[in-house]
């Protein structure tokens, strides 16, 4: 590889590692998010001058936070002094920009856990949109460019660039405090982050296999941001509970697509390809959940009913009354439509297809299910397991008229054919 | 993307004992890599007269219990990192040795790096 080459991979790399301390650093000293990012980039540009000549620092952290630094003081000395016949306004304009210059000078490398905490927090204010706030997170925290992040959401870069530049301006207008909220409000904003970085596993589970190779990046991460969060505040139960559900659900990833690259349904999967570090990694996540008292919270819930299917070393061993249990406790707490019928699923498989059935259908009357392509699904798998075959192909026919999916469509068309199938042999045989 | 990283050096007393400072050290670069949301798995490995090799040659198993002086350099331990990059395995694996330069002197020895199949794609250089 040549010489050149190797330094713009050393620094890449070293800037992956040290980008959002020093944001997060420059954050706290400048109290502006958008004016530490533009800082960071400044020593980022001096490192791409300096280091192919004079070879990396030892300490690369420390010299970029001082260049970062040193710039920044360099910034506000230049500064032109404001219209002279406002002298008053103009000294104590001197004055701030002095004692900004001095805050800068002796500010100390606080604990880089904290800046980045804060800079977490901040990057997912309430003023801003959630998918302001996924932007900025990503690209602060994250330390992913803009053209990453467009090609991650399938939105156009400008797009993109213009919300970040927004949501960094909305901070800045409303002079949002660069620090970790106390009390209530920290409890919102936590939940906020957690929001955001599992919105961004999301974004990259929901996508199957050999589509752009950016999307599983986005699970990657996404764990990544969660198991540095569990780093910083490791005393947040539910923090433990989201990177356990995530470790849990990406140990599925390889099993997850056929050969074709079709679905595969958990049951139907290969257990052998699911990776058992990251189970074991989202198991001990889980039990710290659960040692911090936070078995009932949202994420840590969802992570035990996937640590269920976790243990498993066949479908058969699955513990469904457990995950029943845990279903009930999911929707006492976030009573959702989705939920109840993930519950009816696992009624049915822990009590038998007639009370799976009898939980199906006391939903029915649920208007927010209406285009819930997977209530009629489940349905029909219900009453082809009663071998009512004719309604579970009505039932299938429904779900696949519903599903906007390509594939779930053939796959649920294929279903209905079946049970019209064997609808026809039971009336044959029975004749 | 997961790579193994594995220094080896010469085995014996031949640096004299690690010190203290040194175990520390690792264990914060640990840390940091955990912090960093990087870390899967690092240990040391005890002496190679605690081991032993099974070898398949001339079509015949053999087990021979170590130590293994024939060896210039052994595997004293390892670490695994999912990371994006090769370049960023590289770099905390040049961390590692900084830790060695600054507490070990004289301590000599390598890293070898290698990735771990089946972990995801290479993504296409920024």
């Amino acid at each position: 590889m040549p010489a050149a080459d190797n330094i713009q991979r050393t620094i890449d790399a070293v800037w992956r590692i040290e980008s959002p301390k020093l944001i997060g650093a420059l954050a706290r000293m400048v109290r502006d998010v958008g004016l530490a990012e533009e800082l960071a980039q400044d020593a980022l540009l001096a490192a791409l001058e300096t280091w192919p000549a004079q070879g990396v620092p030892e300490n690369p952290g420390a010299w970029l936070l001082t260049t970062a630094r040193r710039r920044a003081i360099d910034r506000l000395r230049r500064r032109p002094l404001l219209d002279r016949s406002h002298a008053e306004i103009g000294r104590s304009m001197d004055e701030e920009r002095e004692a900004a210059v001095e805050a800068l000078e002796s500010a100390i490398d606080d604990d880089i856990g904290d800046d980045l905490l804060r800079l977490m927090f901040v990057a997912c204010h309430p003023l801003l949109s959630a998918e302001a706030r996924t932007a900025l997170t990503l690209r602060l925290v994250a330390g992913l460019t803009t053209a990453e992040i467009a090609r991650a959401f399938l939105t156009p870069e400008p797009t993109i660039a213009q919300r970040i530049v927004r949501a960094k301006r909305t901070l800045a207008d409303a002079r949002v405090p660069f620090e970790v909220p106390r009390g209530a409000e920290r409890a919102e904003r936590l939940a906020s982050v957690l929001e955001v970085i599992y919105l961004v596993f999301n974004e990259g589970y929901s996508a199957t296999a050999g589509s752009d190779w950016m999307r599983p990046q986005l699970c990657e991460e996404a764990l990544r941001l969660g198991r540095i969060l569990a780093g910083l505040a490791p005393a947040e139960p539910e923090v433990h509970g989201l990177v356990a559900l995530m470790e849990i659900q990406a140990s599925r990833a390889k099993a997850r697509t056929g050969p074709g690259g079709e679905p595969v349904l958990l049951l139907d999967q290969n257990r052998a390809r699911w990776d058992q570090i990251l189970i074991r990694r989202g198991l001990a996540a889980l039990a710290k959940a659960e040692s911090l008292g936070g078995a009932g919270g949202f994420y840590a819930l969802q992570a035990a009913i996937a640590a269920c299917h976790a243990r498993a070393r066949t479908a058969g061993e699955t513990d469904w009354p457990r995950i029943v249990a845990l279903y009930d406790r999911l929707f006492a707490l976030a009573p959702s439509p989705v939920v109840a019928v993930n519950r009816a699923v696992a009624v049915g498989m822990a009590e038998g297809p007639e009370a799976g059935l009898a939980a199906v259908d006391a939903l029915r009357g649920e208007p927010a299910l209406g285009g819930y392509h997977l209530l009629p699904g489940v349905r029909g798998d219900m009453l082809a397991r009663l071998g009512r075959y004719a309604e579970a192909a009505v039932e299938f026919e429904r779900a696949a008229g519903l599903t906007r999916n390509a594939r779930e469509r053939t796959l649920l068309s294929d279903r209905a054919a079946r049970s019209r199938a064997q609808a026809g042999d039971s009336v044959a045989l029975n004749r | 993307m997961r790579f193994m990283t594995m220094v080896k050096s010469a085995e014996g007393m031949k640096f004299g004992p690690p010190p203290m400072a040194l175990f520390e050290a690792i264990g914060k670069l640990g840390a940091d890599a955990s912090k960093a949301g990087v870390f899967v798995e690092m240990g040391g490995l005890l002496p190679s007269d605690a081991g032993a090799r099974v070898t398949l040659r001339n079509d015949t198993i053999n087990v021979i219990d170590g130590p293994f002086t024939e060896a210039k350099e052994v595997i004293g331990g390892y670490a695994v990192y999912e990371v994006t990059s090769k370049a960023e395995a590289i770099e905390w694996s040049k961390r590692f040795l900084e830790l060695h330069r600054r507490h070990w002197p004289g301590w000599e020895g390598e890293v070898e790096l290698r990735q771990i199949m089946g972990q995801g794609e290479m993504p296409p250089a920024r």
